[in-house]
C-alpha cells in the first residue's frame, strides 16, 4: 500500500478534516489519490527501440451536488494544493444543501493479486525474449519485412477517502504482450496483430514458451490477409466467430446501456427498460469479477465492489451499468462500473468484461446457413454514435462464405449496423463462448480503461459490409 | 499560475547535471506544466467544472548508443534522484542502437520566433459560465433539439525542453476552446452533431450564440435520414472531414513509418501521389496558428516545407533517429507536422457541389477504417444526398471504401480554405470511391 502522506506537509487527519469540511453539504464525492508505475520496451526493426519507466503520482478532489460535479486535480499533493482545490470545489458549489451519502457496500473478495509485475522480471530477461520473438518469427518465414513486440507493465494503487474519513484502496497489477508482424509477397504488404494480458505478472501468460504461440497468431494472420481479395460491398449475412469479436457486443449495446447516456436520454436505449431488444436466447452480462482478467476489478474507482451484471436477459433489457452519480439521479443503486483513465478524470460509467453468454448452437451449422455473406474472425477498434446508434468495427481477419462453405479471405473492410436492431437480427448462439486474449481499451469522452469481451459465434441476419466488390 | 521558465529550468539543469554524474555521455529532458479549467453545462444548467494541474518531467538518457528514457509527474528532487538512478541504469542495461543521439548540434534552433501564442487573459469561471448560458440559449431555441451538452476550457501551458549540447528554451501558449454537443429528435430518429471553436486568443473565439445555432442546424438536418443502396458515387468530404485525408498522409509519410517500411508511400519521393494541381505545405511559423512552433520536440529548428508540389511528393516529415536511419537530415518534424494543409483549389464550393448530378456530402466518419501499410481505407459515414448542387436528404449507415493510392489521385478541392484545426483542407471531392448501403 502506498503512504499518500509519508512525504506531504499534509497528514491523514488535515487531509480527512478538509474532505469533510468541503464536502458537508454535498451528496456525494470523495478524494482520489494515485500512485502508478508502469514500463514499456520496445522492439521494433530488429533492435531495442524503446525502453522507459514511468511514475505518476497525483490526486483528484471531487464534490457532487444534484447534478452538479466540481472536480479538481493535482500532482503536488501538499497542504497547499488540496486547499486550493477545496477553494476550487466550493466556489463551484456555491449555495449547495444536500445530504452526504454515506452509504457504500464492502466485500472481501479480490480478483488479482497484490504484486509489482515490473519488479518481477528483470529487464535483461525481458530484452531477451523480445529478441527470442524477433528471431523466432523470421526464422519462420522468409516474407518477414518486420517484427514489432512489446511488453507493457503497470502497477496502479489507489486510495479513496470519503467524507468522515473512510478510506478505500486496491492494488492492481496489468500487463500486455504484443506482437506484430509484416510481411512483404510479390510487392504486396500485409500486417498481422496478436497480444495476450491481464492483472497478472509476465510469467503467468509467457510460462512453457507461450511467447512462440503469440508469435504463431501474428504471422497466421498477416498470411492470411497476404492472399485476401476486395471485399464485397452491401448488406449480407455475418457470422462472427468466438472471443475478440465480442467487440461487436461492446460497441453496439454495451455503450448504450451505460447510464449517463440514459439519464440524460441521449442513448438510442433510455426508452427501453423492461422491453425486447434482441432474439430470445440472447443474454449480455457486464462482470467486473472474474480472476485476473483485463477488464476486473477488485472495487471500482469510486470504492463500490464489482459485480456480475445482467444487462440482457434471453432478449429483454435488465439493467443500465451505474456509478453513484447516475445511480443517485435514477434511483438506483451503483453496480460498479464508475471507472476512470486515472487521476485526472472525472468517474464515468464504463464496462467491464462484457459477455455474451454461450447457446446451443454449433458453428458449422451456422456457416452452412449462409448462401451469401462473410465469417469474420478478428476485429481491429470499433466505434459507435450512441445517440443514432450506428456502430461500426473494422474486420482484420475475414472470409467470404459462398452456399454454406467458407471461401477465400477477404480483405479488412468496415461493419457497419444499427445498435438497438442488431441484436434482433441474431438467429443463432453458439455453444462456443471464449474470452477475448486480454487486449482491449476502451475509449470514452477522451478517457482509455481496460476492458474485456467475451461471446460464442453467432450469426447475424443482416449487416451491412463495406468493402469495395460491387 | 503555470509554472514559471525559471522553475523549469532550474529542474531541467538539475537533471541533467545529474545525469552526467550518474554516467550519461548525453541526456535531454523537457519538463511542462499546463493549468485547464473547463466549465461544462447541460440542458441550460452548470453540469460540471473541472480544475487541472499537471506537472511532467521526461528524461531521455544516453550512454554511447544505448538509451532509455523516463517520465514522472513528482517533480520533487528526491523522486528524480531515484528515477534517475534507474533511468541511467536501465540505459546500461538496453542493447545499442547505432542510431541513437542528440541532434546535431548545427540544427538546433538558434532563435525562437514569437509566434503570438499566448494571450495572458485569465478568464473567470462566471465569465465562462455567461459564455456558455449565451451559447446554449442559442443551441435549444430550436424545440427539435432536446438535449445540448456544452463546454468552455481555458489552457495555459508552459516548458522547457534541455539538453547535455547546450540547447534549453521552451515558451508559453494558451488556449481557448468552446464546444457544443446538441441531441435533436423527430417522429423517425434522434441525431446529434456538434460545433466547436479553439483559439490561441480569447478574442478570436467563435461568438457563442453563433456557435450554438451552427451545432443545433447541423443536428436538425440529420433527422429521418435514409439507407442508401451500394454503389460507385462521388463523395464529398466536408471540412472537418476532409483534413482527416491529411492527417493519414501525414503518418504515412513520417520518417519512423518510411524507415521501418509500413508505410504505402514508401520510396515514392519525387514521385506523382496526387492529381496534377495538389500542394500540401506544413507552415510552423503561423501567428497564433493552433500547431505553430518554434522548433520540434527534439529542439530541431522547423522550416516551412513544400510536402507535395503539383502532386508530386517532395518531403517526409523527418526526425534525428529515423534521418539518421535513412541517411537524411532532420527537417524539425520529431513530434509530426504543425500547420499542415491542401493549399486552396480553383473551383468554388457551389461549383463542387455542383460538378456532379449526384453525389454523396460526408459530414461524419466512424471507426479506424485507414490502413497506413497497405493504403486501404473503409469506413462508417453519416451524411447527404446531393443531386444537381442540391442537399436532398440526409444518409446514414453506410460505408465509404476505397484505397489512398486512388483517392489522392483523384480529389478535386474547393477554394474556402480556413484556419479552423491545426491540419486544415478546404472542402474536398474524390471520384471512384464505393458506398456500401443496402
Amino acid at each position: 500500500m502506498t503512504n499518500f502522506f509519508e512525504k506531504s506537509d499534509l497528514s491523514r487527519n488535515e487531509a480527512e478534516n478538509i474532505i469533510s469540511d468541503t464536502l458537508q453539504k454535498c451528496d456525494d464525492g470523495e478524494l482520489y489519490l494515485e500512485n502508478s508505475k508502469s514500463e514499456s520496451i520496445l522492439l521494433d526493426d530488429n533492435k531495442i527501440k524503446n525502453s522507459s519507466y514511468s511514475s505518476d503520482l497525483g490526486f483528484g478532489f471531487r464534490a457532487i451536488s444534484g447534478e452538479i460535479v466540481a472536480y479538481s486535480h493535482s500532482n503536488e499533493i501538499s497542504k497547499d494544493s488540496l486547499k486550493q482545490s477545496s477553494e476550487n470545489l466550493k466556489s463551484t458549489l456555491k449555495s449547495v444543501k444536500g445530504n452526504y451519502n454515506h452509504e457504500i457496500p464492502k466485500s472481501n473478495k479480490k480478483y488479482y493479486d497484490n504484486i509489482n509485475p515490473i519488479e518481477q522480471k528483470s529487464l535483461n530477461e525481458k530484452i531477451k525474449i523480445l529478441n527470442d520473438v524477433n528471431k523466432y518469427i523470421r526464422s519462420k518465414n522468409n516474407n518477414v519485412k518486420q517484427v514489432t513486440a512489446n511488453f507493457l507493465g503497470e502497477q496502479k494503487s489507489i486510495e479513496i477517502i470519503r467524507s468522515g474519513g473512510e478510506s478505500l484502496s486496491d492494488i492492481r497489477p496489468l500487463i500486455r504482450f504484443n506482437v506484430s508482424v509484416m510481411l512483404e509477397k510479390n510487392g504486396r504488404k500485409e500486417t498481422g496483430v496478436y497480444g495476450i494480458g491481464g492483472r497478472q505478472s509476465y510469467d503467468s501468460y509467457l510460462k512453457e514458451d507461450n511467447w512462440k504461440n503469440v508469435c504463431d497468431e501474428a504471422l497466421r494472420i498477416a498470411s492470411v490477409n497476404l492472399e485476401s481479395k476486395p471485399a464485397p460491398a452491401g448488406e449480407m449475412k455475418v457470422v462472427l466467430g468466438p472471443g475478440w469479436p465480442a467487440i461487436l457486443i461492446h460497441e453496439a449495446v454495451g455503450h448504450g446501456l451505460e447510464g449517463d447516456f440514459n439519464r440524460k436520454k441521449t442513448s438510442a436505449f433510455h426508452n427501453l427498460m423492461g422491453q425486447k431488444v434482441a432474439s430470445e436466447g440472447v443474454t449480455i452480462v457486464d462482470d467486473g469479477t472474474i480472476d485476473n482478467r483485463r477488464g476486473s476489478l477488485t472495487i471500482d474507482d469510486e470504492g463500490t465492489p464489482t459485480e456480475k451484471t445482467v444487462l440482457i436477459e434471453n432478449g429483454i433489457l435488465k439493467n443500465f451499468m451505474q456509478d453513484r452519480l447516475n445511480a443517485r439521479l435514477m434511483n438506483t443503486r451503483s453496480t460498479g462500473s464508475g471507472r476512470r483513465e486515472n487521476y485526472r478524470h472525472i468517474v464515468l460509467p464504463r464496462m467491464r468484461n462484457t459477455m455474451m453468454l454461450s447457446g446451443k448452437q454449433t458453428q458449422d451449422e451456422m456457416i452452412k446457413a449462409v448462401d451469401k455473406g462473410i465469417f469474420a474472425v478478428s476485429f481491429g477498434g470499433g466505434q459507435v454514435d450512441i445517440t443514432s446508434g450506428k456502430f461500426v468495427f473494422n474486420c482484420t481477419e475475414a472470409y467470404e462464405i459462398i452456399n454454406g462453405k467458407i471461401g477465400s479471405p477477404i480483405k479488412g473492410a468496415t461493419l457497419i449496423g444499427d445498435g438497438p436492431s442488431i441484436l434482433k437480427e441474431v438467429s443463432m448462439v453458439g455453444n462456443d463462448m471464449m474470452l477475448d486474449p486480454g487486449i482491449g481499451t476502451c475509449g470514452k469522452a477522451g478517457q482509455g480503461v481496460p476492458v474485456g469481451v467475451a461471446q460464442p459465434s453467432i450469426l447475424i441476419n443482416k449487416m451491412t459490409v463495406g468493402g469495395t466488390k460491387l | 499560475m503555470v509554472k514559471d521558465q525559471v522553475f523549469l529550468e532550474k529542474k531541467a539543469s538539475y537533471c541533467l547535471d545529474l545525469a552526467k554524474k550518474l554516467g550519461a555521455t548525453e541526456a535531454s529532458v523537457i519538463v511542462s506544466n499546463s493549468i485547464s479549467e473547463t466549465v461544462n453545462f447541460r440542458n441550460k444548467k452548470l453540469d460540471e467544472s473541472n480544475r487541472s494541474d499537471n506537472l511532467s518531467i521526461d528524461i531521455t538518457t544516453y550512454v554511447g548508443k544505448k538509451k532509455s528514457s523516463i517520465s514522472s509527474s513528482n517533480l520533487l528532487n528526491e523522486n528524480l534522484n531515484i528515477l534517475l538512478e534507474k533511468c541511467i541504469e536501465t540505459t546500461k542495461n538496453t542493447p545499442e542502437d547505432e542510431f541513437n543521439s542528440l541532434p546535431d548540434r548545427d540544427l538546433l534552433a538558434k532563435e525562437v520566433k514569437d509566434l503570438n501564442l499566448y494571450d495572458d487573459t485569465n478568464l473567470k469561471n462566471d465569465h465562462k459560465i455567461d459564455y456558455l448560458k449565451k451559447l446554449e440559449a442559442s443551441a435549444a431555441f430550436n424545440k427539435k433539439i432536446i438535449n445540448t451538452e456544452s463546454s468552455f476550457t481555458q489552457n495555459k501551458s508552459n516548458f522547457i525542453l534541455a539538453n547535455s549540447e547546450g540547447f534549453c528554451d521552451g515558451y508559453k501558449t494558451s488556449s481557448f476552446t468552446a464546444s457544443s454537443v446538441t441531441v435533436a429528435k423527430d417522429e423517425n430518429s434522434m441525431e446529434r452533431d456538434y460545433e466547436y471553436s479553439s483559439k490561441c486568443h480569447l478574442e478570436d473565439l467563435e461568438d457563442a450564440e453563433k456557435l450554438g445555432k451552427l451545432a443545433a442546424d447541423q443536428t436538425i438536418r440529420k433527422l429521418s435520414p435514409k439507407k442508401i443502396g451500394s454503389e460507385k458515387i462521388s463523395i464529398i468530404f466536408d471540412k472537418r472531414i476532409a483534413k482527416g485525408m491529411l492527417s493519414a498522409f501525414a503518418s504515412a509519410i513520417s520518417s519512423s513509418a518510411i524507415s521501418r517500411g509500413t508505410s504505402f508511400l514508401k520510396d515514392k519521393i519525387n514521385q506523382k501521389i496526387f492529381a496534377d494541381s495538389i500542394n500540401v505545405f506544413d507552415k510552423p511559423d503561423i501567428l497564433k496558428g493552433l500547431g505553430s512552433r518554434s522548433f520540434d520536440n527534439e529542439g530541431v529548428k522547423t522550416d516551412t516545407l513544400k510536402l507535395v508540389d503539383n502532386g508530386i511528393l517532395k518531403n517526409y516529415l523527418i526526425d534525428t533517429y529515423n534521418g539518421k536511419k535513412l541517411s537524411l537530415k532532420s527537417n524539425g518534424r520529431c513530434g509530426g507536422a504543425s500547420n499542415l494543409y491542401f493549399e486552396n483549389g480553383r473551383m468554388g464550393y457551389k461549383d463542387l457541389l455542383n460538378s456532379s448530378s449526384k453525389s454523396l456530402y460526408i459530414t461524419e466518419t466512424i471507426g479506424h477504417g485507414s490502413n497506413i501499410v497497405t493504403g486501404d481505407y473503409s469506413v462508417g459515414a453519416t451524411g447527404f444526398l446531393v443531386e444537381n448542387g442540391e442537399f436532398k436528404y440526409p444518409i446514414n449507415e453506410i460505408t465509404i471504401a476505397g484505397n489512398f493510392k486512388d483517392m489522392f489521385q483523384n480529389i478535386t478541392l474547393a477554394n474556402d480554405l480556413d484556419f479552423k484545426y491545426s491540419t486544415n483542407s478546404p472542402t474536398m471531392m474524390i471520384e471512384g470511391m464505393v458506398v456500401a448501403g443496402k
